[in-house]
């Protein structure tokens, strides 16, 4: 364990307030509750092999360290013990395979048109149930068929004052290029040049597997990209609130990856609404935005939560007239990243979701706002409405015109 | 972001002085570590249970109280705000439906078997009322920690001063299994299951007498508390009470959502998980407050702050290992603490320990003052646990210290603006 949350285990008082906030514990009897696994069982787990493999059911959601009053770590505590539990037992093939983004994208981008029949045929879902345990009705997303990287290589960035590094993460890379040019888009729109170095997956999705060891060897490649331009001072904005938030504190704080990379790209490192929002608050951010006649029901994602920055989508977007944001106060989608694709956790995400999607369905029309690309995919399996970036929202106010790019 | 006022702190006392702002007009943002004692108390407004002896009216018993305890909070606010803060209350939260005032006691019985004054009680609780006298059944649902035989032998063995009460204990087996979550929360959610509630009215129909006043452990429903309740008082016939719960208490989790979304609608920001660990001042004045969410700090600046961070239970005060306390975020300078090398505490529970009224004290503006009675700063505001001079285990007067400050603390900054 980390030094940080080996610490914060003996603050843990037994209050169960993270109990009665965790949404997956009260959708499954296989998941007996954060505190249950995390602060209890950790004190009985020492170095001998688990007996319990419960925590697997947590999803890494991180609601329960959010809300505990006394600062214990609960959801950093059982990460790491899912990342010794699979140690153990070795990892299953489809934990390795659906953990690894990128190399799944630079498989599947060549041949798009196919690798997405194939995503959308019943049979062969089917069989990728009984072969790999990926369910059968999991929202996968579509391969754009043109990365993000590949149009970023085409794309003049207009000379500017000022520079931003973006990192767009996977999601953005194979899947919605056309968020990627709509961040683009925004932050040129404000004056900068914005700068795409190559860039690889962060590792998230290897963490919340488990596989530790290989997802330290993606953060590390990736924060050394990134940290030369940290140390120039540029900071590096990211529209994937999970990804970002890898760069900002679990490389740190549950990978346990302390080396002086990652703490000056965790310094420099924001969230895309976060960065506009503290331009808008230094008077430098453009207000040119046309109304929008719009009704938007807005979740801000668990990962997007545990940024501690509050929702600084909600300051945004109230800078477009006539726009009418409504903050839900829903727990979790249920997708959390890659929980929800398995076989034995689709019903577990699909309940977990449901109050989300009643909220969605209660607030009418067919448009929805969420930061994390996971999330809008499962919003729109979940609740049959179309989710946005809120950053989608801005380029539209702004008059940036619709997007030629698969989004 | 610039705000009118932040408030460090998402209890009762923070989201009153949170809400009170914002129904103002003000740009309020609340600021909090976790969730706080909300969830761990019954959601009942105690104003003053205690003196030693029990009270019967706070209004009547107020004024001899605080010209006893100069020092403690109560004493510090004009008179009325007390009883303004309690009819506010009442009015501003219709979910939870208080019933009660200044004016009389409640009398409900604790999930022990103890009788608790309260002069707010929700809805869903004033049915226990033991003032009543009568017959009393308490009804098991199977819950850990809520065991009614315990409870009915204790309250017999209570009787509340003049009021005749028997008791009894009945339990009743909800089809459990395979239910993810068999804690309370999770019952409440249960209960608001229609198939459910059919179950339970029709065993207990069968097993209560009549006359019988019913109680129940307050798990009757989580965001649908209300119809939950009405609907059991209604098919069982008789008058249904709900007994808050040990922790996790439902009844407070209720509490909590009906402010945090009232504070919603009127337009201010909750950050839960976001730790104040710093602040910036200048020239007596607190300028910002400061996180440090990841490698970087973030700032946010404001006209007026409110401290409601609470005691040493929640951390806003802090006991180090040689016996020292501080106030955790400003390092304010703290009144009735004990004498340095002397006791903390002694072996008797309700002693008067020496470190019981330690905290903050306070100017009338419930301003933190210094050892001179100056203000430390002048736009700080403190309310709460953080206030030093109450021993409110002792006097039951937790959410109604919380509130009347939280109060007290809006009305200041109201008053400094206008």
């Amino acid at each position: 364990m980390t030094e940080l949350v080996r610490d914060s285990l003996d603050h843990c008082v037994k209050c169960t307030i993270c109990e009665t906030f965790c949404p997956y514990s009260r959708a499954t009897p296989l998941f007996p509750g954060p505190k249950y696994v995390g602060p209890q069982a950790e004190r009985y787990r020492g170095s001998g092999a688990s007996v319990d493999a419960s925590v697997d059911y947590c999803s890494g959601c991180g609601i329960c360290t959010q809300v505990c009053p006394q600062g214990v770590k609960i959801a950093e505590i059982n990460s790491q013990a899912r990342a010794r539990l699979w140690e153990e037992r070795g990892i299953p093939l489809r934990n390795q395979l659906i953990a690894r983004p990128s190399v799944l994208g630079r498989l599947g981008t060549p041949v798009a048109p196919f690798a997405n029949r194939t995503l959308r045929s019943r049979p062969l879902r089917l069989l990728a149930e009984r072969l790999l345990g990926i369910h059968r009705d999991a929202p996968v997303p579509q391969f754009a068929g043109r990365t993000f990287q590949d149009w970023a290589r085409e794309h003049r960035s207009p000379v500017a004052e000022q520079s931003v590094v973006y990192f767009h993460g996977c999601g953005t890379n194979y899947y919605e290029p056309g968020v990627g040019q709509m961040v683009v888009e925004v932050l040129e729109h404000n004056g900068f040049n914005v700068l795409v170095p190559p860039q690889d997956c962060c590792g998230l999705p290897l963490q919340s597997n488990g596989n530790f060891r290989a997802a330290r060897i993606y953060v590390r490649h990736l924060v050394a990209n990134l940290a030369r331009y940290a140390r120039d001072g540029l900071p590096i904005v990211a529209n994937a609130t999970s990804c970002s938030l890898m760069l900002k504190r679990e490389a740190r704080e549950i990978l346990g990856v302390r080396d002086e990379d990652v703490r000056v790209v965790s310094e420099a490192t924001y969230d895309v609404c976060e960065f506009l929002l503290l331009l808008h608050e230094r008077g430098e951010l453009r207000t040119d935005l046309q109304p929008l006649a719009l009704t938007v029901p807005y979740h801000a994602p668990c990962q997007q939560r545990g940024h501690g920055i509050g929702k600084p989508a909600l300051d945004l977007l109230a800078l477009i007239q006539d726009l009418r944001v409504i903050e839900l106060d829903a727990d979790c989608c249920g997708i959390a990243g890659t929980y929800g694709l398995k076989k034995e956790k689709y019903e577990i995400s699909m309940a977990v979701g449901e109050p989300l999607f009643n909220a969605l369905r209660e607030a009418g029309g067919d448009l929805a706002a969420c930061d994390s690309e996971t999330c809008r995919w499962q919003i729109e399996h979940g609740a049959a409405v179309h989710a946005v970036h809120p950053v989608e929202l801005l380029h539209r106010a702004y008059g940036l015109g619709p997007n030629g790019a698969a989004g | 972001m610039t705000y009118d006022t932040i408030v460090i702190g998402a209890g009762v006392a923070g989201l009153t002085a949170a809400l009170r702002l914002a129904d103002e007009g003000k740009r309020v943002l609340v600021m909090a570590k976790g969730v706080g004692s909300t969830h761990l108390a019954p959601a009942t407004i105690d104003v003053l249970g205690f003196d030693p002896g029990p009270v019967a009216s706070p209004a009547e018993a107020l004024p001899a109280f605080t010209s006893a305890n100069p020092e403690h909070p109560y004493a510090r606010l004009r008179p009325g705000l007390i009883a303004a803060s309690v009819e506010w209350f009442k009015e501003r939260l219709p979910a939870i439906g208080y019933q009660g005032g200044l004016e009389e006691n409640f009398l409900l019985p604790t999930a022990v078997g103890a009788v608790k004054p309260s002069a707010l009680v929700p809805e869903t609780m004033a049915a226990g009322d033991l003032r009543t006298g009568g017959q009393y059944a308490f009804v098991g649902l199977g819950l850990k920690d809520f065991y009614p035989a315990y409870l009915a032998a204790n309250l017999a063995q209570a009787q509340p001063d003049g009021h005749a009460v028997s008791a009894r204990s009945i339990e009743v087996s909800l089809p459990l299994a395979g239910r993810p979550d068999g804690s309370s929360a999770g019952l409440a959610r249960m209960l608001e299951e229609p198939s459910v509630r059919d179950a339970l009215v029709r065993e207990l129909s069968r097993k209560l007498e009549r006359d019988e006043r019913v109680g129940f452990p307050a798990v009757l429903g989580l965001a649908r508390a209300g119809e939950v309740w009405r609907e059991l008082e209604t098919r069982l016939a008789r008058p249904v009470f709900e007994v808050a719960t040990l922790p996790p208490s439902v009844s407070g989790i209720r509490l909590y959502n009906a402010m945090s979304s009232a504070l919603r609608e009127a337009g201010g920001r909750i950050h839960v998980g976001e730790p104040v660990v710093g602040a910036e001042t200048s020239g007596g004045r607190v300028e910002a407050v400061i996180t440090q969410p990841t490698a970087r700090a973030s700032t946010y600046r404001a006209d007026t702050f409110v401290l409601a961070t609470g005691g040493l239970a929640s951390g806003g005060l802090q006991l180090d290992s040689y016996g020292g306390v501080s106030e955790s975020v400003f390092g304010l300078p703290l009144a009735d603490t004990p004498p340095p090398g002397g006791p903390r505490f002694l072996p008797d529970y309700f002693a008067e320990h020496p470190l019981n009224r330690v905290g903050v004290a306070v100017d009338d503006r419930f301003r933190p003052i210094d050892a001179g009675g100056q203000a430390v700063y002048e736009n700080l505001h403190a309310s709460g646990a953080t206030v030093a001079g109450a021993y409110p285990w002792r006097e039951a007067s937790g959410n109604g210290l919380s509130l009347a400050t939280g109060y007290a603390a809006a009305a200041a900054i109201l008053e400094g603006a206008s």
